[in-house]
C-alpha cells in the first residue's frame, strides 16, 4: 500500500487528468463489451458465456478489413455488423435451442461455441499474434490537459463508447421500439399476443447485444495484440462487471466498468499489488450486500 | 577307438549350418533392418495459444536441419523423421507427450522444444527414460545449474538467464555510466520467469554500475492485453530508463500503447526479449534507439553460414526465425555430429559421450558452440545487445560481452546458489 503516492498523485492535476483518462479508457472498453452481455441476459435471460469470442471475432474482423482497405471507419463498422451479423446466426441456430433449459447447458454451448470460434481463427489467421497497428489519422502526439497526456486514440475510443452507450440507452428508454424491447423482456407471451414477432425480435435484440463485444474488439484492434483465445481475459472482467451493476443495467455496466477502471488505473499508483483483489472484493462485497447488482432486477425468463 | 575325419566333421557342420540359420533368421534381418530404419526424433513443443510462433519456429528449425541431412544421403544410409506433437505449453501435457513420442511412436531421441514450465516436466521423463535429450527452450539457469538436476543423457542447448543477466547487466552499466541514467524502473510480467530476469539482470547492472537506483517496479499480469495503467505509472515515475522481461505478443502490444503516450521520448528502453525478428517485425511503429538482447539477427554475425541459415529457413517457414529457432538448429547440429561421430548409433549413453564437451562450428557463434561437459549447458554464444532501428534487419550496433567475464560471474553466482 501507498496511500502518500496515492494521495500526491490525486493532488497534482498532470497525476489526475493521466490517471482519470486511464480508468475512462479501461472502463469505457469494459462498458462495451459489458454492455452487451447486460442487454443479452436483461431480455433474453441467457448468460452469453460467448461473448469474449464475439469480442475476439470483431476484432479479427476489423483487423482484416483494415489490411484491405486501410479504412480504419470500414474495419470498425465490419466489425461491428459482421458480429452482430454472427450473434443473430448464434442466437436463432444455437442458443435458442436452449432457452429456458438448465444454466449448465447452456454454459456448455457456449464453451463449445469458444472452442469453435478459437479453433477458426487458428485455421483462418494462424495461431500467432497479429497487430493491427494504428491508423494513421490518429497517429499524433499524445494531447496535452493540465499537464496530462491522452493519447488522441484514447479520445477517440472514450468518445466513440460514450456516444454508442448513449444512444442504446435512448434507443431503449425513449423510443417505440425500446418499450416493445422492455416488454419482451418483462412479458413476452403478452407481446407475442401483441402480433409482434417475438423470434425476430429475440434474434435483434441478440444481434446488437453482439454488435456491442464486436464494437469493443474493432476499437481495441489498433493497440492490442490479436491471439486465437483474447476473449477470455476481457470476458472475465465484464462478468465481474455485469455482477456489480446487476444484470440486465445499461446504467448499471456503466457504473461498475467506470467503477472498475478507476480501481486499476489509480489502484496501480496507490495498491499495485492488490488491484485485482480489490475489484474482486468489490463483486464479494455487492454480492452479499445487494445480490441483484447496484442496478440489477432479478431474473424474469 | 576315436573316428576321425580330415577337414570339418558333421557336428561342426551342423553346428556351423545351425550358426548361420540362426544368424540368417534372427541376426542379419535385424541387422539390415535397423540399418534400413528412419530414426524418429521427438519434438514435444508448443504449437497453439499465444507463443504458437515460437513453437512453430523451432519445429521448421529441426526440420530444416534434418531435411538438410536426408538430402545428403543421411548417416550411414540411415535417415532421420521429425515427429512433433502440440503441448499446448502445458506442463503435464508435455510430459504426456514426450511418454507417448518415446514409448508409441518410437522415437530414439527427445528435443525438447519447451519454454522453462513444461521443460522441467520434460526433464523428469526423459531421466526416468533415460533417453538423450536436448532442451531447447528453457532459460531457466537452474535446470543444468543445480547438479540435483544433472542427468548424464539430458544437455541445455538455450541461452540461459544467469550468462543474459550478466551480458545484460555488463551492457546496460556502460550505457547508464555515458548518459547518466540513475533512476530506473521495471516492467515485467508477474510470474516465477518475469521475477527472476529482473531480479537478475538489475543485480548485475548494480554490479557494474552502483549509482543505479531503482525507483519503482510493475508487475503487470502474464498475458495481460492491456498496459495503459503501467505506462501512465511511469509516466508519473518519470523513470531515465525502463528494463522488462515481457516477451511475445505482450511486448508487441507493450511498445504499441506505450507508443501512444510517446513513452521512449525520454526514457531509455532495455529488453532481453525484443530482439526476435517476429516480434520486431510484428510493431507497426518500433521506435529507435531502444535496447535488445541478441535473440536472432540475419546480419549478427554477418557471415555466409548466417545468411545461408536464414534463406534456408525463411524458405520453409512463414517467419523469420527466432531466439527458439536457432538454438533448435544448433541443437539438431550437436545431435547430427554425435551420430556421425557414432555411425548414426541410437545408444543414447553413447551419443550422449559424444556430445558432452563438444564444440560445433556454428551460423550463430564465432569459433563455435560448446557443451560444457561440466553441467551440460551450451557456452560461447552469441550473448550481444544492439539497438533498434525502424526497418530490417531491425537490430543494429551490437555490443558483445566477453565469455570470460560472464563465466566469471557465473562461477560466484553457482557458489552463492550452492551449486559449486
Amino acid at each position: 500500500m501507498n496511500l502518500e503516492a496515492l494521495f500526491s498523485c490525486l493532488s497534482s492535476s498532470a497525476c489526475a487528468v493521466t490517471q482519470v483518462s486511464t480508468a475512462l479508457i479501461i472502463g469505457m472498453l469494459l462498458f462495451m463489451v459489458a454492455s452487451g452481455l447486460s442487454l443479452i441476459f436483461g431480455v433474453l435471460g441467457v448468460i452469453n458465456f460467448a461473448h469474449g469470442a464475439f469480442y475476439m471475432a470483431g476484432a479479427y474482423i476489423a483487423f482484416f478489413t483494415y489490411q484491405a482497405t486501410s479504412s480504419f471507419l470500414a474495419a470498425f463498422l465490419a466489425g461491428a455488423a459482421g458480429v452482430g451479423l454472427i450473434g443473430v446466426i448464434f442466437e436463432r441456430f444455437v442458443i435458442s435451442k436452449v432457452y429456458g433449459k438448465d444454466i449448465l447447458m447452456q454454459l456448455l454451448v457456449c464453451y463449445a461455441v469458444i472452442l469453435i470460434f478459437d479453433d477458426l481463427v487458428k485455421m483462418v489467421a494462424g495461431p500467432e499474434y497479429k497487430m493491427m497497428g494504428m491508423p494513421e489519422v490518429f497517429a499524433l502526439p499524445p494531447l496535452e490537459l493540465a499537464g496530462g497526456f491522452v493519447p488522441a486514440y484514447y479520445v477517440f475510443m472514450i468518445g466513440a463508447s460514450l456516444v454508442i452507450g448513449l444512444g442504446l440507452w435512448l434507443a431503449i428508454e425513449k423510443t417505440r421500439m425500446g418499450k416493445i424491447v422492455r416488454a419482451l423482456a418483462i412479458n413476452p407471451q403478452m407481446v407475442g399476443a401483441l402480433g409482434i414477432n417475438t423470434t425476430l425480435l429475440y434474434a435483434a435484440v441478440f444481434g446488437i447485444g453482439s454488435a456491442l463485444a464486436g464494437v469493443a474488439g474493432a476499437l481495441a484492434a489498433p493497440t492490442r495484440t490479436l491471439t486465437p483465445g483474447m476473449g477470455l481475459s476481457i470476458l472475465i472482467e465484464s462478468f465481474i462487471v455485469t455482477v456489480i451493476g446487476g444484470m440486465g443495467s445499461i446504467v448499471g455496466a456503466l457504473i461498475a466498468a467506470l467503477l472498475i477502471g478507476f480501481t486499476r488505473a489509480f489502484g496501480a499508483i496507490g495498491f499495485p499489488l492488490f488491484v485485482d483483489g480489490m475489484m474482486f472484493g468489490m463483486m464479494a462485497i455487492v454480492l452479499i450486500i445487494k445480490p441483484s447488482g447496484l442496478l440489477g432486477r432479478e431474473v424474469t425468463r | 577307438m576315436t573316428k576321425t575325419t580330415k577337414g570339418i566333421s558333421r557336428r561342426r557342420v551342423l553346428k556351423g549350418a545351425g550358426a548361420v540359420a540362426g544368424l540368417a533368421v534372427f541376426g542379419t534381418p535385424h541387422i539390415a533392418g535397423a540399418q534400413a530404419k528412419v530414426i524418429k526424433i521427438a519434438l514435444p513443443t508448443i504449437l497453439s495459444g499465444r507463443v504458437a510462433i515460437l513453437g512453430t519456429s523451432s519445429r521448421s528449425a529441426v526440420q530444416l536441419a534434418f531435411n538438410q541431412l536426408n538430402d545428403a544421403g543421411g548417416i550411414n544410409g540411415r535417415k532421420f523423421e521429425v515427429v512433433d506433437r502440440d503441448s499446448k505449453g502445458r506442463p503435464d501435457e508435455a510430459a504426456k507427450v514426450t511418454r507417448d513420442l518415446v514409448n508409441n511412436d518410437g522415437c530414439e531421441i527427445v528435443i525438447d522444444g519447451e519454454a522453462s514450465s513444461g521443460s522441467f516436466a520434460v526433464h523428469e521423463v526423459v531421466r526416468d527414460l533415460g533417453i538423450l535429450c536436448l532442451h531447447t527452450c528453457s532459460e531457466t539457469s537452474s535446470l543444468t545449474a543445480d547438479p540435483k538436476q544433472f542427468g548424464k543423457n539430458v544437455f541445455r542447448c538455450a541461452r540461459q538467464g544467469i550468462h543474459d543477466a550478466v551480458a545484460g547487466g555488463s551492457y546496460a552499466a556502460k550505457i547508464a555510466k555515458e548518459k547518466g541514467l540513475k533512476k530506473w524502473a521495471t516492467c515485467s510480467p508477474d510470474y516465477a520467469y518475469g521475477r527472476d530476469n529482473t531480479a537478475e539482470f538489475l543485480q548485475y547492472a548494480k554490479v557494474f554500475e552502483p549509482s543505479i537506483e531503482v525507483v519503482d517496479q510493475l508487475w503487470p499480469k502474464l498475458f495481460a492485453p492491456d498496459y495503459t495503467e503501467s505506462i501512465t505509472k511511469l509516466l508519473q515515475v518519470k523513470p531515465q530508463a525502463v528494463y522488462s522481461a515481457l516477451w511475445g505478443g505482450d511486448l508487441v502490444a507493450f511498445i504499441e500503447q506505450s507508443n501512444l503516450y510517446r513513452l521512449f521520448a525520454n526514457t531509455a528502453y532495455f529488453s532481453g526479449g525484443l530482439g526476435d525478428p517476429p516480434i520486431l517485425s510484428a510493431i507497426k511503429n518500433l521506435p529507435v534507439g531502444l535496447n535488445t538482447a541478441y535473440r536472432y539477427n540475419k546480419t549478427f554475425p554477418n557471415s555466409p553460414e548466417n545468411t545461408a541459415f536464414n534463406d534456408a529457413y525463411v524458405k520453409v517457414a512463414p517467419n523469420e526465425p527466432t531466439n527458439w529457432a536457432w538454438q533448435n538448429y544448433a541443437a539438431a547440429q550437436f545431435i547430427i555430429e554425435a551420430l556421425r561421430r557414432t555411425n548414426a548409433s541410437t545408444d543414447s549413453s553413447v551419443l550422449a559421450k559424444e556430445i558432452a564437451g563438444m564444440t560445433v562450428k556454428q551460423p550463430f557463434g564465432g569459433s563455435g558452440i560448446t557443451m560444457r561437459e561440466s553441467d551440460h549447458t551450451i557456452i560461447n554464444y552469441p550473448v550481444a545487445w544492439g539497438k533498434t532501428q525502424s526497418k530490417a534487419p531491425w537490430v543494429t550496433d551490437y555490443v558483445d560481452t566477453e565469455w570470460s567475464k560472464i563465466l566469471e560471474f557465473e562461477k560466484q553466482w553457482k557458489k552463492e546458489k550452492g551449486y559449486a
